[in-house]
This record gives C-alpha cells, structure tokens and sequence, in this order.
C-alpha cells in the first residue's frame, strides 16, 4: 500500500504539472464567415439603360439592417435582363458567392415574386430545372410596389409548381430573401 | 516412512503444548469509529473449538491456552466479521478493534419508495438497478421520469436532459462515480454524457441541499454511483440486449466485476447502440439516429480502513437532428409550425446526416481515501474530463462536411473531504474543491463562435454537519462558499458590441480592434454562498416529516454570459449578456412520509424563490439578408416556482399492486407577473403492476401517463412580415401542445439457469395505442410529432 500510495502521489501530481502549464496566452483568431452573403446585386438592362437593386448588410447576423437602394424607376411596358450576383464582402477582396451556387445550381433556386412585375427564368441546371441567377423581367402599366427575391437552399425542385417559380411547395432553407421596393413609371 | 514422523511429531508436539498449557488470552474489543467497548462480541479459536464473549466493559479472556499462534474469529451484529492470528506466549493482552458497517447504517431505510443515501433532509429517491435495467436501451434523461418531479427537456428523442422540479442544465449537478460531470451541460441541446448502464444506483436529490457537491445545484444533484464492492472472492455481471421496432434499433451492454477477499476489485462495463430514424405514428421521423459507444473500467482496493479507486469513462454518442427542424428564417419557422408534418419525410434509413452531433466524454479519475481510528475518513480525489462536441449544420461547397461548432472542454478538479463519524451517528464533514477549466472553439469551423474560449477557475469549501438528537429526529446544517472567476477571450461584431451599449459599459474590456470585430477580454469573479438546514422527525413507525430549506448562488454559465450570435442549429440569434449576475435561490421543502405494510406515501412540497433567475425567451427579430429571425435573449427577473410531488404505492395483494406519481408545478414571474417560460406541465403516472413468483417471476404492469397541457405560459408571440406572401402574420411560438394520454406495458419473467444465474426476458409496448402527441418541453415540437408505438424486447443475463 504504501507503494501504491506514493505512486498515486507521483502520478497526480505529473498530471497536474502537465496539464495545467498549457500554452496559451495567445489570442485566439478572428473568424471570418466564409459562408456569409452580404450582398445582393441585381442588375437589369434594357437598350442600354441599366438598373441595379442592391441590397447590402455588412456585419452578416449582427443587428444592423440591411441597406437596401434601387437605382432608379423601372420603365413601363419594358422587358428587362436580369442577372444576380451575390457577394461576402467581409472579405478583402470580396468573394462572390456566386461562383459557388453556380457550382451547386442543383441545390439552389432563386424565387421572385411581385404584384407589379413578371419574371421568367433564363437559366437552368443539369436537370433542366430553373436557378435564376440569369431571368428575365417584364413590367407592363406604371405603379409602385415591391420585387421580394428569395434564394433557397435545398429545396424540392420537382414539387409542384417549383420550376414555374412558385415557392409554395419548394421547402428548403432560405438563405436570402430581400424585398425591394421598385417603381414603374 | 513419512507417516511415523508426522506421527512422532504430532505427539510430540501435543506433550511439548500440554506442559506449558496455562497461558490466558485477554483484552478489550471496541469500536473503530468512536473507541466505544464492544459488549457481546464473539472470539473463536476454530482448532480447540472453544468461545469466549465480550462482557459488559467490552472484555473477553481465554483461559489454560498453550503457547502458539492461534487462528481467531471475531465478530459482532453490524460489524465485519475479523479473522485474526494471535500469538499467544504467556500471558498475553490482545486488543481489537471492529468496524461497524457505518456505510449501511448511515441507509435509513424508507420502505418501499425510497432509500436515503446522500443526504439527510433533502428531498431524495434512490432508483435502484432494477429500476435502471428497463431503461437500459435510453437515456438516463429517460430513467429519471420515474420519480415524481423529475421532466426532461428534449431535442428529439435522443437528446433528454433531466428537469428537477422545474429547473435544468446549469442547475443540476450530475455526480457520476465521484465525479462532477463537466460537459458543456449549459446548452438546451447538449444532454448529459453518460451511459445510463454504467450505474448501479441513482439518487436523485431534489434542491441544492447536497452542498458536498457543490453550491450552485439550484435545481438538483444527480448521483450516479457504480457497483459496490463487497469483500469476498467473486465474479459477477450480466449483460442486457435488447431492439425495438421504432427505430430499428439495438442496444448491449455487459458489464463484469471481479472482487476479492483482500479487497482489490476490478470492473468492465461497456455499451454499444444503434438505432435509425424513429418514427412518430403517421410518418418517419427522417434523419433522427443514433449510434452510441461507452465504455468504463473501474479498479482499486477497498477494505473498511483505507482504499483507492482508479477509473476511466469513454462515451460517444454520434446523434442525429430531425431535418425538418434545420430551418432558414422566421418565414421557414412559420411554414413549419403551420405545417401539420415535416416538411421532409424519407424513408427509414440508418444514416445520420447533418444536422448532427458528434461528443465524446472522457474521464479520467484517482481516488484515496484513508480512516483514521476514533476519527474519520479522509479522501483526496483528482479527476480529469474531457469533452469534444462537434455540431455539423448544413453546410454549401466546401464546408460541406466541416463541423460548424468545434469546442473543447477540459476540466481538471482536486478535491478533499474529511469526514467525522466517530460521534454517535453524528457526522461531520467538511472540504475542498478546486477545478480549472478550458474551452477552446476551434476557428477552424469558419462559423462565428457561439461560445468563446475560456479558462475558468473554482474553489469551493464547505461544512456539513449531520446530528442524531434521538432515535427520531435528526438534524443538518451545511454551508459553502465558493468562488468562480473566469477569464474569457471573444470577439464581438463591432455593431453587435454598440448595440447591446458594451461599448459604454464595458469599454475596458476591449483589447483589440479589427474594425468590424472587437476582441475583448472579460475577466469575471463571482463569489457564492450557500447554506443548508434541515430535519427529519419520525412521529412513529407510520409517519414521518421532513424540513429543509437551502440558500443557493449560481454564476452565470458562459452561455448565458457570452451568447451571440446566430445559432443555426436553432434558427434563432442567441444574445447572452455580460451584464447577467449570479442567481440566489431561496428553498423551502417539506415533504410528509406515510407507510404501512400495504401503503407508502410520499408527499413533497417545495417553494423557491429565486431572485435574479436567469432565463431565455424570445424578444422580437432582427432583419439580415436571409430575412429575419427571432431573437432569443438572456434576462433576469424575480420569480418562484411551487410544487408539489405524490408518489404513492398501494399493495392490495401480494400479487396486486398499484402506484401513482404525480407531480404539480408553477412557476411565475414576479417582475412580469406573469408564468415563467419552459415549465414542465402537470401530469400524473398510474400504474397497475401484478407478479406472480411461480410463473417464473412474472411481472407485468399498464401504465397510463397523462400530461396535462401547460395552461400557464408567457406569450412570446411576435408578428412578422412574409414577403412571399406579401403579408404579415403572427408567429405563434407559445401557444403549448394539448394534453395528451398514453398507455404502457411492460412483463417480463425469469429463469434460472443455476445457482448463481438467471436470465430475464421482457417485452414492453410504449404508446400502445399510437397516440400522437407533442411536449411542450420537446424543442422539436414545432416540428414533428413525438414517438409512436415500440415494441422492445430486452433480454437480461445475470451470472
């Protein structure tokens, strides 16, 4: 017993001695969100005339809003192109996250909905199913309202109704959804 | 040849002895603990075959012995029985000590329901292993319902944290083999790293009365003790199989005991599970799995003076999430709870797939213990843990499969107690503990972290004594003091920092500038103090009453200090605040004990009064450009909680018997006048039990389990704008599930195969009548409905 009483003795101490001279006062690292979308930038054109809708919230969670800003009216009875482009811009340089869903278009699908305007999707993914970074939006009568865009993650892509744009039965995650209000004039 | 010399000298030795045959052998034999004479004691000298016993001063003689060494039994009613040689030469004084069996005295035994273990006023039941082995194949989340009072707060099925009269996670203590379980136990979602398989008995002390454990227990303490040891040369263990239908799952574990007569014990225990996705009545529950490994080896020597005890635990539990609960936005949460079902139902499969969690506990743990004669016993205890918890969320491109929540937890305590038994069923006993902890969140996540890296340091001392005033009353007293100080690093969003006004409170804390982000560097001491007394009083054989009121601080847990963020597991941004102090709980008990023959009844009632109490609720959304989401914020506020707790066994006949648990509770907000968020609602277990001993042991019981709806609820609602919809709607995230009603059954018998094994067989149906039901205390609730109907055969070996 007595052996055995100083070996305990030994091996707790060791094990403190070791444990506790851990390293660290060094600072832990900042971490970046990789997977943070900051901002959306929707650019239409039309015969030249170019419109952007921006919608940017740098601190990603945090509790500041989103700064939305529309360029300028829509004109009326116009189709317009439509393309996305989506950005971290905690980065330096800004990442486009982009490039990433285009990667994944399987997996993505952006949902427009508004009472003043219609948008079809131009662009499609291996499986002939609409993603929408590339649409088309046509405006007829002038008026005022709101453009909503909505990414989803995810989501069933073959439910009824989803590859015409409606997000009713889409499910998934959404991982953007920004309302802009726009004017026709 | 051989034969004539053994003869020789037999005889020859038989002369040699009765010439010098007058020799007496005397002396006194008392107790170790306390040097008190040992009256009516026995001594046999098994090779003359003579007796002598102990008189009233504790003396005892032989007489006309020969000189040699004798081989003598002593032994006594409630002490362990001593074998001694004694050389006898001349004359000879010979003075012994016994050891009185105080481990099983200190048991005041109360029939039926429960037994007193750890502590003497506090509201305490002791499940036993019996009680444990039905719930071998769950969680020890799961086992501890049986007691009256006892709720779980569940992430899906999987995940059970016990609820003590009210009140979870940071506020209960859970002490297994010695050791404090040090787990990350802050988190809703973070259930208890143990197996239930690996305990022999629980306790369950309800309030913090147990001050030996600690001092912030507001709730309740745990106590899972291993197999005792007992001084004899054996082998023993057995192994439970069982599988279920829902789930498809499968659950072994064996456990194997080696002890000896010298004291020196070893023991393996080991569990191995593995379920699918579960189901609720009307749909599979897809992506809700669980493959769970534990193993623990327990060794060391214990005699009744001196002993040590080495041990290690290993457990990981790899758990799946339901998918439909990994939700984007309010809206996707509004979608949800307006959904009847999950929004995703596959077919069954074993897979887990994010979101899920992967933990691993480990503890490392050296005990010694001394006693001292007419003193006490002394124990020195070092103990190491260690926890990794991976949370995987889902996750695009390459963070695909990269954990989004990394976290580390080490945790190393020493701790002494001396223990003072020596005064006539009074106890005294007094300690030290000390611990440092570490968390790292590893950066590697790429995810903003939830919780900062921390060392944490503690000290504790405390005092506890325990007086027998007559045979029926006795009394406690106990306090402690306890110190935490934590020393935090965490970078804060520059804009979350001025939001919550840090930036005016706490802007010596800063220690660095990123621009957008700020590390700061909080350095927090709290000191606590915590004070216990109590009484039992037994009015006669039939009636007794119990008193006890506890005072009680806790520290705020980093989680409720630190918080910040969007916690995508929940969908929901968490905001802790370094402003949160400590909590004081005021405890008031009172428990009234009833027992015949045929009924034992156990009425508990308790009043706490917590000032500062912690608590999380939503507090409104804030906008990104994912869309809004709620806010779950930390706050304090003055409340109670009330409650009442029945357990009552009725026997009728031998065969025949019926047990209710009830439980009764309210919880209010003073400040708010309002009721409290997340209270386990009503509910009352009656149970109809029938054995029959010639059919092979046969038991079989029904169960009904009726949980009431909580009727008392704050309205945390919120509106919300859905721009789909182009509308705005309330979010009801308050309103709590209906009552529900569920049936039970449960028979099992036993065979013996020999002397010394026997092999047990059980089916059981839960929800026989495939209710569907949610809990109001199920974070999944807004989800999926509950479990539906299992059947689970379990088969129990003991040898």
């Amino acid at each position: 017993m007595k052996n055995f009483k100083s070996i305990l003795a030994i091996a707790i101490v060791s094990i403190l001695f070791t444990s506790c001279s851990s390293d660290d006062d060094a600072n832990p690292l900042p971490i970046n969100e990789e997977e943070i979308i900051t901002t959306l930038n929707a650019t239409l054109t039309s015969a030249g005339n170019t419109i952007t809708l921006s919608s940017q919230d740098l601190d990603g969670d945090g509790p500041d809003l989103p700064v939305i800003t529309v360029s300028s009216a829509l004109a009326a009875n116009t189709t317009y192109t439509g393309s996305l482009d989506l950005l971290n811009e905690t980065e330096d340089p800004a990442e486009s996250i982009t490039a990433e869903i285009e990667e994944e278009d399987d997996e993505h699908q952006f949902f427009f909905s508004s009472s003043l305007v219609n948008t079809a999707y131009l662009d499609m993914d291996a499986d002939g199913n609409p993603v929408g970074l590339a649409f088309t939006l046509t405006t007829s009568d002038a008026g005022t309202g709101s453009l909503t865009i909505i990414l989803r993650h995810e989501p069933v892509k073959s439910a009824d109704g989803v590859s015409d744009g409606d997000i009713t039965n889409a499910g998934g995650e959404t991982d953007i959804s920004v309302t802009f209000p726009i004017s026709v004039e | 040849m051989k034969f004539f010399v053994m003869l020789f000298a037999i005889c020859f030795s038989g002369i040699a002895m009765a010439q010098k045959c007058s020799s007496k052998l005397n002396g006194t034999i008392d107790d170790f603990h306390d040097g008190s004479k040992i009256i009516g004691a026995s001594l046999y000298i098994k090779s003359l075959d003579i007796y002598a016993i102990t008189d009233l001063n504790g003396n005892y003689k032989f007489l006309n012995l020969c000189d040699g060494v004798y081989n003598i039994t002593v032994s006594h009613i409630a002490c362990e029985t001593k074998t001694l040689d004694i050389e006898v030469k001349g004359n000879t004084i010979y003075n012994i000590t016994l050891e009185h069996h105080v481990e099983e005295l200190e048991q005041v035994n109360v029939k039926g329901a429960s037994l007193k273990a750890q502590t003497n006023s506090s509201q305490e039941t002791l499940l036993k292993s019996q009680d444990l082995e039905n719930y071998s194949s769950q969680s020890l989340g799961d086992a501890l319902k049986q007691v009256s009072g006892v709720n779980s707060i569940n992430t899906g099925n999987t995940i059970v944290k016990p609820v003590i009269n009210g009140l979870h996670s940071s506020r209960i203590i859970v002490m297994t083999n010695g050791v404090r379980l040090q787990d990350q136990e802050w988190g809703i979602e973070h259930a208890p790293n143990i197996d239930i398989n690996s305990a022999e008995t629980v306790s369950v002390i309800k309030g913090s009365g147990a001050l030996a454990f600690g001092g912030d227990a507001l709730g309740g303490v745990v106590v899972l003790s291993p197999q005792r040891v007992f001084l004899k040369d054996s082998l023993f263990g057995k192994t439970i199989a069982s599988t279920q239908t829902n789930g498809r799952g499968l659950s072994l574990s064996s456990k194997l005991t080696k002890t000896f007569k010298d004291g020196w014990y070893v023991s393996g225990q080991g569990t191995f599970k593995k379920y699918g996705d579960f189901k609720a009545p009307d749909y599979n529950l897809t992506n809700t799995g669980l493959n769970s490994i534990s193993f623990s080896l327990n060794g060391g020597f214990k005699t009744f003076e001196k002993g040590f005890n080495v041990f290690y635990s290993y457990l990981n539990n790899e758990i799946a999430i339901l998918r439909s609960s990994h939700i984007g936005n309010v809206e996707d949460l509004v979608t949800a709870i307006n959904s009847q079902q999950p929004l995703i139902i596959d077919d069954f499969s074993y897979d887990i797939n994010a979101p899920r969690q992967d933990v691993t506990h480990q503890i490392y743990k050296a005990e010694f213990y001394k006693r001292f004669k007419k003193f006490g016993r002394l124990d020195l205890q070092y103990d190491f843990q260690n926890n990794q918890r991976f949370e995987y969320d889902i996750r695009v491109g390459d963070d695909r499969d990269k954990a989004a929540i990394d976290l580390e937890l080490k945790t190393h305590s020493l701790k002494t107690s001396l223990k003072l038994d020596s005064d006539h069923g009074n106890i005294y006993e007094a300690g030290v503990t000390t611990s440092f902890q570490n968390n790292f969140a590893n950066p590697n996540t790429g995810v903003r972290r939830l919780i900062p890296d921390y060392d944490k340091y503690d000290v504790g001392v405390y005092a506890v004594v325990d007086l027998t005033i007559n045979e029926k009353l006795r009394l406690d007293f106990g306090a402690r003091y306890d110190f935490n100080y934590y020393n935090a690093k965490k970078f804060y969003q520059t804009s979350r920092w001025e939001e919550r006004g840090y930036d005016n409170d706490f802007a010596d804390l800063v220690i660095d500038d990123l621009g957008t982000q700020l590390l700061v560097n909080p350095k927090f001491e709290y000191h606590n103090v915590s004070a216990s007394t109590g009484t039992t009083y037994k009015v006669n054989e039939n009636n007794a009453l119990l008193f006890n009121y506890s005072l009680s601080n806790r520290a705020p847990n980093p989680s409720e200090l630190f918080s910040d963020g969007l916690h995508h597991s929940a969908a929901r941004i968490e905001l802790g605040d370094l402003r949160i102090k400590q909590e004081t709980s005021n405890r008031f008990a009172f428990s009234y004990l009833f027992s015949t023959e045929k009924l034992t009844l156990n009425l508990e009632t308790f009043y706490n009064h917590i000032n500062d109490f912690i608590y999380v609720e939503p507090t409104g959304t804030e906008q990104t450009l994912r869309g809004a989401f709620p806010v779950w914020s930390y706050k304090q506020t003055n409340a109670y909680l009330l409650g009442l707790d029945l357990s009552l066994d009725y026997m009728f006949t031998n065969a025949w018997s019926f047990k209710n648990r009830s439980s009764i509770l309210k919880g209010h907000d003073q400040k708010l006048d309002r009721p409290l968020i997340d209270m386990p609602s009503n509910k009352t277990i009656n149970s109809l039990h029938y054995k029959n001993e010639k059919w092979y042991n046969l038991n079989a019981s029904i169960e009904s389990e009726l949980v009431l709806r909580q009727n008392n609820f704050p309205d945390n609602n919120f509106e919300t704008f859905i721009p789909t919809t182009n509308e705005t709607v309330l979010v009801d995230i308050s309103t709590p599930p209906p009552t529900y009603h569920l049936l039970h059954l449960h028979s099992d018998v036993t065979f013996a195969l020999s002397d010394k094994t026997n092999l047990n067989v059980g089916v059981s149906v839960q929800n026989v009548l495939n209710t569907s039901y949610r809990n109001y205390l199920n974070r999944l609730r807004y989800f999926a409905d509950d479990l539906g109907r299992n059947v689970m055969l379990q088969i129990q070996l003991n040898y």
